[in-house]
This record gives structure tokens, C-alpha cells and sequence, in this order.
């Protein structure tokens, strides 16, 4: 019964090392993690800012529907809401022209991330 | 087989300190390889200690009695519903079931938040990891359930108050959310220490919060509902200190599911979010601890050992760890958005946050004290009932009617007069309520008349909520009343999601006021034929009969019930004796009558030579509305759980937009 325990701890334990073992016995990819940069952080944080102008745009909207929200209370917050959500678009757009004159510069180590991503299964 | 179970916890613990390792070097160099090895043994860890829970699990079925903790919970004549459920009847079994769980929830919230935190993710495993760690450590070192022994002939069976229909569910559902709470915490903490402290923890926590504290909320009443029916003193909810180390972190997590809806629509506390995070884990392993540890007196004291201060030091650790990681972040989490006004939608949910934590804060320092109690003074003090039923009511009542303003407040600022016509409706229907109830005689007890009328007013206004969006969506064209009201909820499945669940909160109120405040009860030593009266009801007792059950004897007090002098049956209250464990248990009969929403509440609290019997008889008001609270609960938490399309198209346009902006 002990000899049959001990083969099974064995095999998990080798199943064990083998799953452990798997990133590093298949192709090689990269070794290093992509990380964000700056820009790329900067343009999350506009797109959080643009959902969350746009949701609260809707939410208002429904809520002035509902009657949860005066006239008065709406057209006081209506239009600040309209202009950042605007703002934040205008903002998105500029990064993203940016974005689109630097690509060819930086296409090939794009590329290459892109395409070792792409076989690592991640993209 | 105990070898394989030993091996396989062994197994388990050194893939976690390699996935805590490896993936903390992996993390900090940027390793992705190693980082995908860390994740791989992470999976893996939850493979060997499913092989471990199996191992246990076939020794219980076979009755195997080598294996100590076997021994020790169960016996030949347990029925096989609580043969498996000796699983978690004990303290290493327990801890088994908590790093199984930990490592199941881990590995499934690592591999499908892949996409969404990539840049996170390779803190969140050695976190997960590390915290797995310590609870396969447990039960490799300290409290293994798999030592040995010269089999017994027989095992000394399970604790009689642990076999109970509730015994097969309460447990695991409790675990489910103590456990899953670790999935929010490593999550905020793997983005702090990642740096990224945009909205993206949240989003890939948020249903692993909901589900964590929808698990823990019905654990509590399950809990509750086992108490009232098998540990027999009338009530339900004692204040017992394992029974709040369920409830504090309940309470905690609940501020966090409102505060965080704070962040993600205007991005303010950010701070408050994450020590409300770690606070909730903290809290929930401080839950388990108590549990298990038998450090505190309690009814659920069924393990006396040595792992309190492995817990208790763990504790700190992982209370220091966030202290000190969220500190060094704080710069970070700072954001310039400020309160526009104190009467808007976010204020309302910082008053409710204050509140919570108050009381749950509260609840924490009446468990903690009689332990300093009694390592300072060396005399233990007790920490009873009326000092929890005074901020019960402290904090619990301007909560009900915070439940009730807060969603008829806007967001961002709420004029006064739009706010008067909003809770205009709810205030008319809570005013006509307290006026009725008080014509009925339910001012003898002005703090359940307070309640009722603010429950009152909090169900107004969740109508009202209802009423007004169902018509608003038909006037966007919905084709009828049904398909408005269906699209209502499906364009905000978590906000009507979770009215129902306010709804749920206020059942619960109406039936914990009822219970505890509106009731009557007597107590009466009967001889064959003598009648007692309690309320409405009369209780004639015809006399005792003994029966044999399969591991247990069950001696009951036969009583003919009349309710305003109609007959209502038989009920029979006593005990059972357990053979095996040579234990006597509480068999209340409980009668319940729905259409009054009233339980008549029995106990056979002595049976004498002579035939007769101590009776103690409970009249619980309302008590029916407490379960019923359960399912509504159950039922608002499916609600806001329920995948949604468009948040789901939202997350993928964003992962989308984060690919490009990498590349």
C-alpha cells in the first residue's frame, strides 16, 4: 500500500515539475515582460475619464428622465459633463494622430513584440 | 493512502513557495516566462491539494480509521451526508477545504483576468501564492489531517450540534466567502505594487467580491437558521464571537461594494478603497482564526490547538504588508477629484461607508476586548448581547434610512427641491405605515416602531426607484410594461441588482425587530394532560414517547396546539441522544404559520421520571421573514452577478484600445 503511495507521490511530483517546467521547455518567446509605458498608461487613464463622463452623461439623462433631477439641477450639469467628456474625446484623438505619425518609427520593435506575442499565444 | 495525502499537501506547499518566489522575481524583473511558470504552479498546487481533499475524503467513505482526524469525526453508524461533511467538521480537515478553495478561486481568477491586468497579474500570483503558502504550511506542519494511528474499531463519531442538514452546506458557503476575499485583496495589492492603480483591480475583482460577499451573507444566515433550529434557545443570532467574525467582514466588504461605485463613476477614495480591501481580508482571516483556533469561548469551539499563534502572527504580517504597501503607494492613489456637495449620490455612500465600518469596528473591539482583557488584567470579561444591540441600533437604524435616501439621490448634487420630490412618495407611504402600526399597538416598543417606519420608507422608496425607471423606460419605446421593466434592469443590472438585495436587508430588519422585540414567551413544568398558554397559542401535553434513529435516540414531548382555541396539530420538542458520541442535543419543534409570518417555538427543556417535562415555549413575530430575506438576498446578488453584454463589450473595446496604445 506504502510502495503504491509513494509511486503516486512520484508521479504528481514529477507531473508537478513538468507543468512548472512547461513555459521554459517550449519555444522561446522573449524573456522580458512588455510593460506599459507612459503613453500608454496615460491613454488608459483618458479612456477610464471618457467612460466615466459618458456613463455619467447617460446616467444623468436617465435620471432627469425619472424625474430624480429637476430642470434646473440638469442644465447646471449637464453642460460641464458634455465638455469634459468632449474634452477628454479631443484628447484620446490627439494621442491617437500621435500615435499613428510615430508608428513607422517604431514599427519594427512593435512588430516584433507583436509577432513574438502573437506566438507566445498571448495576442 | 495517508502517505499520499501527506505527499500530495507536500507537493502543494513547495509549488506555492516556488509560485510566491519565482513569481515575486518574475514580477520584479519582468520575467514572463518565470511569471508563466509562477502561474503553472499556482494551477498545479490546486491539482495536489485536490488529490490530498480526495485522499481524505475516500478515507471517511471507507471509514478508515488509521487516519486520526477520521477517527476523531466520525464513526460506523454516521450517516453518509455528515460522513462527508467530517471533512470540515475538524480543524486540519477545515484548513484542507480552505487552501483547496484558495487554490481553486486563485488559479481561476489568475487565468480569466489574464487579458484584462496583464501588467498586474505577475504580482497577483506570488501574492495568491504566498497567502497559499501559510495554509498548506498549516496542515503540513502544525495540524496535518493526515497523521496515523493503529485503527480503533470504531471512530468517536461527530459532534452532536455538527449533525444537521445545515452541516452539509453552511460550512463550505462560509468558506466560499471567507476565501474568496483574498481574490480583491491580492488583486489591489498586486496593482500598488505594480504601480497601476487605475480601475482595472476593480473590474477584475468586482464579481469575485460580489460572489465572495453574497457567499459570506448567506453563510450568516444559514448559520443563523442552524442555530434557531438545532442549538435550541429560541433565538437565532447570539452575538457569538465565531458568529461575528462572520459578520465583520461581511459588514466591511459591504462598504467596499458601495465605495467602490464611488472610484469607478468619479474616481475619489482610491485610498479608502484599498484599506477597505485589505481591512476585509484581514477580517476574514481573523474569522477564520477564531474559528479554528479556540481561542475565544464560543459554541463553535469544536478545536482547541496550537495554530492560533501561527494565525495570529500571520494576521500581522499580512495587516503590516498592507500598511506598508499602501503607504509607500500613496502618492499614487491620490486624486484631485473632490465631494461636489454632501447631498449627492457619493456622499450617501461615504455616510454609509462610515456607518459600516463604525459598526463593524465596534463588533471587532467587543471580540477582541474580553481576549485583552484577560492578557492584560488576567481576568476574562465578557462582552454580552446589550453592548451589541446598542450599536445594533446606533448605527443600524440610520443605515435603514440612508438604504432608503441614498438611491433617490443624484450624483454629483442634488438640490433640495428636487430631493423633497424624490422622497416625498417614500416619506408619505413611511409616515402612513408608523401612523397604522402605532393604531395597532405596535408602540410599545417605540425602536420597532422607528424601524418599521423606516423600513417602511426604504421599501417606498426601492418601489419608487422601480416605478419611476420601468416608466421612463417605456417612454424610450419599450413595447409594454414587461419589456420596460426587463430592459430597466438589464441596462444596470448592479444598481437594480442591488435594491433587491436593500430589499432583502429590510425583510431582514422587519424580521429581526418582530422577533426580538414583538414577542412573548413563558416557560411551565407539565405533567401528562396539563395545558400551558403562551400568546395566542395553548399547548396541552400529552405525554413523552422514545424512538430509535439510526445513530441516536429521540425522547419527544407530545403537545396538541390550539391557536384562539382552533386546533393546530401535534408538535413534539425534546432530545436526541447520540449513541456513539453519548450526547444529548436540542430537538425543538417549530411551527410556523405563514400567513401571520409567526413561529411558535418550542423546547423540551427537561424530561422528568415521572413523565412530566420543563417546557419553554417562544412566540417569534415575523421570524419567517428572515429566511425569506435569504432567497430575496440570493436573488439580487444572481441579479447583479448576471453577465452583462455591454459591460462585457466595454472591457473588450478597452483591452482592445490598451493593445494599441502597446503597440
Amino acid at each position: 500500500m506504502d510502495a503504491a503511495a509513494l509511486v503516486l507521490v512520484a508521479l504528481l511530483a514529477a507531473a508537478a515539475v513538468l507543468l512548472v517546467a512547461r513555459p521554459f521547455l517550449c519555444e522561446p518567446v522573449t524573456g522580458v515582460q512588455p510593460r506599459e509605458d507612459e503613453q500608454a498608461r496615460e491613454r488608459l487613464r483618458l479612456a477610464e475619464q471618457r467612460d466615466r463622463a459618458l456613463a455619467a452623461l447617460k446616467e444623468l439623462e436617465f435620471d432627469h428622465r425619472t424625474g430624480k433631477i429637476c430642470d434646473g439641477d440638469y442644465r447646471e450639469l449637464v453642460g460641464p459633463l458634455r465638455r469634459e467628456a468632449a474634452e477628454t474625446l479631443r484628447l484620446l484623438d490627439d494621442r491617437a494622430r500621435l500615435g499613428a505619425t510615430r508608428r513607422p518609427r517604431t514599427r519594427p520593435a512593435g512588430a516584433a513584440r507583436a509577432r513574438a506575442l502573437a506566438r507566445s499565444g498571448l495576442r | 493512502m495517508a502517505l499520499l495525502g501527506r505527499g500530495a499537501i507536500l507537493v502543494a506547499f513547495e509549488l506555492l513557495v516556488y509560485a510566491a518566489l519565482a513569481g515575486g522575481y518574475a514580477a520584479a524583473r519582468g520575467r514572463r516566462r518565470l511569471h508563466d511558470s509562477a502561474r503553472n504552479a499556482l494551477v498545479g498546487a490546486f491539482g495536489a491539494t485536490l488529490v490530498a481533499a480526495c485522499v481524505l475524503v475516500g478515507a471517511f467513505v471507507t471509514r478508515d480509521f488509521s487516519f486520526v482526524y477520521v477517527a476523531e469525526h466520525s464513526s460506523r453508524v454516521l450517516p453518509l451526508g455528515y460522513t462527508l461533511a467530517a471533512l470540515w467538521s475538524g480543524q486540519a480537515g477545515s484548513l484542507l477545504l480552505w487552501l483547496l478553495v484558495l487554490t481553486a478561486i486563485g488559479s481561476a481568477a489568475v487565468l480569466l483576468n489574464r487579458r484584462l491586468v496583464r501588467d498586474t497579474l505577475p504580482w497577483t500570483v506570488p501574492l495568491l501564492a504566498a497567502i497559499g503558502s501559510f495554509f498548506a504550511f498549516i496542515p503540513l506542519v502544525v495540524s496535518s489531517p493526515f497523521a496515523t494511528q493503529p485503527a480503533p474499531p470504531d471512530g468517536a463519531g461527530m459532534n452532536a450540534s455538527l449533525q444537521n442538514p445545515y452541516m452539509l452546506i453552511h460550512p463550505p458557503v462560509l468558506y466560499l466567502g471567507y476565501v474568496g476575499l483574498t481574490v480583491p485583496f491580492a488583486f489591489a495589492m498586486a496593482g500598488l505594487l505594480s504601480g497601476r492603480v487605475d480601475e482595472r483591480w476593480i473590474v477584475a475583482t468586482r464579481r469575485w467580491t460580489l460572489a465572495s460577499w453574497t457567499f459570506l451573507g448567506l453563510a450568516i444566515l444559514l448559520g443563523a437558521k442552524w442555530a434557531y433550529e438545532s442549538i435550541g434557545w429560541g433565538g437565532y443570532y447570539a452575538w457569538d464571537p465565531v458568529e461575528n467574525a462572520a459578520l465583520m467582514p461581511w459588514l466591511a466588504a459591504t462598504a467596499f461594494l458601495h465605495s467602490v461605485m464611488v472610484q469607478e463613476k468619479k474616481d475619489m477614495l482610491r485610498v479608502w478603497n484599498v484599506v477597505l480591501v485589505a481591512l476585509t481580508f484581514c477580517l476574514s482571516l481573523f474569522g477564520t482564526f477564531l474559528t479554528r483556533s479556540g481561542v475565544i469561548n464560543s459554541i463553535h469551539s469544536f478545536a482547541q490547538s496550537s495554530i492560533g499563534a501561527w494565525f495570529l502572527g500571520f494576521i500581522v504580517v499580512v495587516a503590516a504588508f498592507a500598511t506598508v504597501v499602501i503607504l509607500v503607494r500613496l502618492p499614487l492613489l491620490r486624486t484631485r477629484v473632490r465631494l461636489e456637495s454632501l447631498a449627492s449620490r457619493e456622499a450617501a455612500f461615504l455616510y454609509n461607508n462610515l456607518l459600516l465600518v463604525a459598526f463593524c469596528l465596534t463588533v471587532l473591539w467587543g471580540v477582541v476586548f474580553p481576549l485583552l482583557s484577560e492578557a492584560v488584567r488576567g481576568e476574562p470579561a465578557t462582552v454580552g448581547p446589550p453592548f451589541y444591540n446598542f450599536f445594533l441600533r446606533t448605527f443600524g437604524l440610520p443605515l435603514l434610512l440612508l438604504m432608503g435616501i441614498g438611491p433617490l439621490v443624484a450624483w454629483r448634487r442634488a438640490s433640495l427641491r428636487s430631493l423633497a420630490r424624490s422622497i416625498a412618495w417614500p416619506a408619505g407611504v413611511s409616515f402612513a405605515t408608523g401612523a397604522a402600526l402605532l393604531a395597532l399597538g405596535a408602540g410599545s416598543s417605540p425602536l420597532g416602531l422607528a424601524a418599521y417606519t423606516f423600513s417602511a420608507f426604504c421599501l417606498g422608496a426601492i418601489v419608487l426607484e422601480f416605478g419611476r425607471g420601468t416608466y421612463a423606460r417605456k417612454a424610450l419605446g419599450a413595447p409594454g410594461w414587461p419589456a420596460a421593466f426587463s430592459s430597466l434592469v438589464a441596462h444596470n443590472r448592479r444598481r437594480y441588482g442591488g435594491y433587491v438585495s436593500h430589499a432583502a436587508v429590510v425583510l431582514l430588519a422587519i424580521g429581526v425587530v418582530g422577533s426580538s422585540l414583538y414577542g412573548t414567551s413563558g416557560s411551565r413544568h407539565l405533567a401528562p394532560g396539563e395545558t400551558m398558554q403562551v400568546g395566542r397559542y395553548a399547548l396541552r401535553y400529552l405525554g413523552p414517547t422514545l424512538r430509535r434513529g439510526a445513530n441516536h435516540d429521540e425522547l419527544r414531548a407530545q403537545l396538541a396546539v390550539t391557536g384562539d382555541g382552533e386546533p393546530l396539530g401535534v408538535v413534539a420538542a425534546g432530545k436526541n441522544r447520540y449513541h456513539v458520541e453519548a450526547f444529548f442535543a436540542n430537538a425543538v419543534a417549530i411551527r410556523t404559520d405563514w400567513l401571520r409570518g409567526e413561529d411558535l417555538f418550542v423546547i423540551g427543556d427537561q424530561f422528568n421520571r415521572d413523565g412530566s417535562v420543563e417546557l419553554k415555549v417562544f412566540v417569534n413575530p415575523l421570524v419567517g421573514l428572515i429566511w425569506i430575506a435569504g432567497a430575496v438576498f440570493l436573488l439580487g446578488s444572481v441579479v447583479a452577478l448576471w453577465p452583462d453584454a455591454r459591460e462585457q463589450r466595454r472591457r473588450a473595446h478597452r483591452a482592445l484600445e490598451l493593445e494599441a496604445a502597446r503597440a
